[in-house]
């Protein structure tokens, strides 16, 4: 179920990318989708009612296994995340470049590439 | 091996040291003349680390932990010719940038980017699991997109814009396949989970993840139909950027990155790969039968020419792959070349439309012969690097029993040899025009760094050699056959 939504949200995402016409749309459909990817890693580690991965000298190793949740994919959405912010900032940036040139934020109406 | 991580090291350290020095030096034009030096010595470095590597494959694991709980990186055949070709391209685009670059501001950087994007691809090629070569991946995408938009003209800033969504969507889908991957076997490392593929048959989730890297790979290697940001973004960007994107990054993050997954990690074989190929081949070729715009044309030549390799890789015979290898390594050089050679002309006459040109043979005779070259090697004919690959992909292609796409290929080579002799013809025979009679030749790093080049297109034909062939390319075939040399390697120090 839960994944079914995190889906819908990267569908949510690409439809923002592909039919927006405004760069400032297709840059927030961007941020769904990165958002959507990084809820899908977090829930393959997620385990119901786990506790939090880090391993206490009274704890027995096998109960531990057991019911801690997957530290790794924790791990790579805080690479991911970041990264994400890095390509975000690059984007507005740009899209800011972009309407001191043309004036507009309208893909359609900025197209002086052709061929 | 201990030198491994300095492929990423050297380059990532340079391009903060490049903006350190910025901020301590005054002068400009020591400053920029200190840029340059470092950023070129640092890829020299590399270019000759590179060739000290012959013959050896290799693992080190980073901080000393061991697969599959530490992070490892990995030289075998494949990543080794791939890294002499990155290194080779990047210090001959270096050195001609010595030059070129003096028409824009900025140069620290453009170093910094430059080597970041370099960093980006060395990583790539040696990363032994998967979340690294997704990081590295994005490095070297985020300092192409910059660069792309170096000149922050308009026409600059939409064409990284659109190289942008598309590339950011491509990496999201690899980073998605990495996930899918890692919930079915709770591992990155690309060596554990090759061992651990089921074989023939794929589930769902292995197919979905395939799907979703094949797509995403295609995208970066600008595949048809996921090409429409190539012909933007590669004109657009400085000329000896546009050279390091067409020769050398979409092969290493697109074709490099598909191989490795397809054959290593899910040993994979399809002819749908070499469909793909053709049609990439045969639209890249139509497309740029058309174009008046001298790079857009060879950005379209790219296209098809990438197109070939992978035509050659979807065969799946060692013939095959022979030659896609082949012309992997001739392509980098050729493109290069031809992309230098349009900076060239673009550093003289600040124009990039071949109906302005015409005659310019009389007043730069390098790049007129250089170019000259580059057009036989890559429309294929002898004795040029460029007839050999195309032969033997071409023979691949009958051998493995699919003669009509050895004729597709046949036509998309004539096709080729025509447009790029309407270059020839428009640019650089031909009468001179008398606004162009005071023109000079470029300056001696440009010129140092195009002969170079094609006295590479005639020396790597010699790459056939017997004694040749198995010291550099049959070591990187054997890897891609091999998925068991592969699995093995991450227990090899």
């Amino acid at each position: 179920m839960i994944y079914a939504l995190c889906f819908t949200l990267i569908l949510v995402g690409l439809y923002g990318i592909t039919c927006k016409k405004n760069l400032i749309k297709i840059i927030l459909g961007f941020i769904i989708l990165d958002y959507g990817i990084n809820l899908f890693l977090i829930l393959i580690g997620f385990r119901k009612d786990g506790i939090a991965p880090i391993l206490d000298k009274s704890m027995d190793i096998n109960t531990f296994a057991a019911t801690s949740v997957d530290p790794l994919p924790q791990a790579l959405v805080l690479t991911s995340i970041v990264i994400g912010l890095a390509v975000t900032a690059l984007m507005v940036a740009l899209a800011t470049r972009i309407y001191e040139r043309y004036g507009s934020f309208d893909v359609t109406k900025i197209n002086k590439l052709k061929g | 091996m201990k030198v491994l991580p300095y492929f990423v090291i050297l380059p990532l350290a340079g391009s903060f040291l490049v903006i350190f020095i910025d901020s301590v030096l005054k002068d400009r034009k020591v400053r920029d003349t200190v840029a340059d030096i470092l950023a070129n010595v640092i890829m020299l470095t590399l270019f000759i680390l590179t060739l000290t590597l012959f013959g050896q494959s290799c693992s080190y694991f980073v901080g000393g932990w061991r697969p599959p709980f530490g992070i490892n990186f990995l030289l075998d055949g494949l990543s080794h010719l791939m890294l002499v070709a990155v290194n080779l391209i990047a210090l001959l685009s270096g050195i001609f940038s010595i030059n070129y670059m003096s028409q824009y501001t900025a140069r620290r950087h453009y170093w910094a980017l430059f080597l970041l994007m370099l960093t980006g691809m060395n990583g790539v090629l040696l990363s032994g699991d998967f979340f690294n070569l997704f990081v590295f991946l994005e490095i070297a995408s985020v300092a192409s997109y910059a660069l792309v938009g170096f000149g922050t003209e308009a026409e600059e800033l939409e064409a990284s814009f659109k190289y942008m969504v598309m590339g950011a969507v491509a990496s999201s889908l690899v980073l998605m396949a990495v996930a899918v991957l890692y919930s079915r076997f709770g591992i990155l490392n690309m060596s554990y989970i090759s061992a651990a593929m089921p074989g023939e048959s794929f589930d769902w989730l292995l197919k979905f993840s395939l799907f979703l890297f094949i797509t995403a790979f295609s995208i970066k290697g600008a595949l048809v139909p996921f090409h429409a940001w190539l012909p933007d973004a590669h004109p657009s960007a400085p000329a000896p950027v546009s050279a390091m994107l067409s020769g050398v990054l979409i092969e290493t993050i697109g074709i490099y990155a598909l191989t490795r997954v397809i054959f290593n990690v899910f040993s994979y074989k399809s002819i749908l790969l070499a469909n793909l190929g053709v049609i990439s081949m045969m639209v890249g070729v139509l497309l740029a039968l058309g174009q008046t715009d001298i790079k857009r044309l060879l950005a379209y030549s790219s296209i098809s020419q990438v197109g070939y390799i992978v035509l050659g890789l979807g065969l799946g015979t060692p013939l095959g792959i022979f030659g896609a290898l082949f012309h992997l390594i001739n392509h980098s050089i050729f493109k290069s070349l031809l992309f230098l050679n349009s900076g060239s002309v673009f550093y003289r006459l600040k124009t990039r439309d071949l109906n302005s040109m015409g005659g310019l043979n009389k007043v730069m005779p390098v790049t007129g012969a250089t170019s000259l070259v580059a057009s036989l090697s890559i429309s294929g004919l002898p004795p040029f690097n460029g007839f050999f690959s195309k032969l033997i992909i071409i023979i691949a292609c009958v051998q493995s029993g699919h003669p009509v796409l050895a004729v597709w290929a046949v036509i998309g080579s004539v096709l080729t040899l025509a447009y790029f002799m309407k270059v020839q013809k428009l640019a650089f025979f031909g009468k001179l025009k008398e606004i162009n009679k005071e023109i000079k030749e470029s300056p001696f790093f440009m010129s140092a760094s195009v002969i170079i080049l094609a006295a590479l297109c005639l020396a790597t034909s010699f790459i056939l050699l017997p004694g040749v062939r198995n010291k550099i390319l049959t070591p990187a075939v054997n890897a891609v056959l091999n998925p068991t040399n592969y699995r093995m390697m991450v227990y090899i120090k």
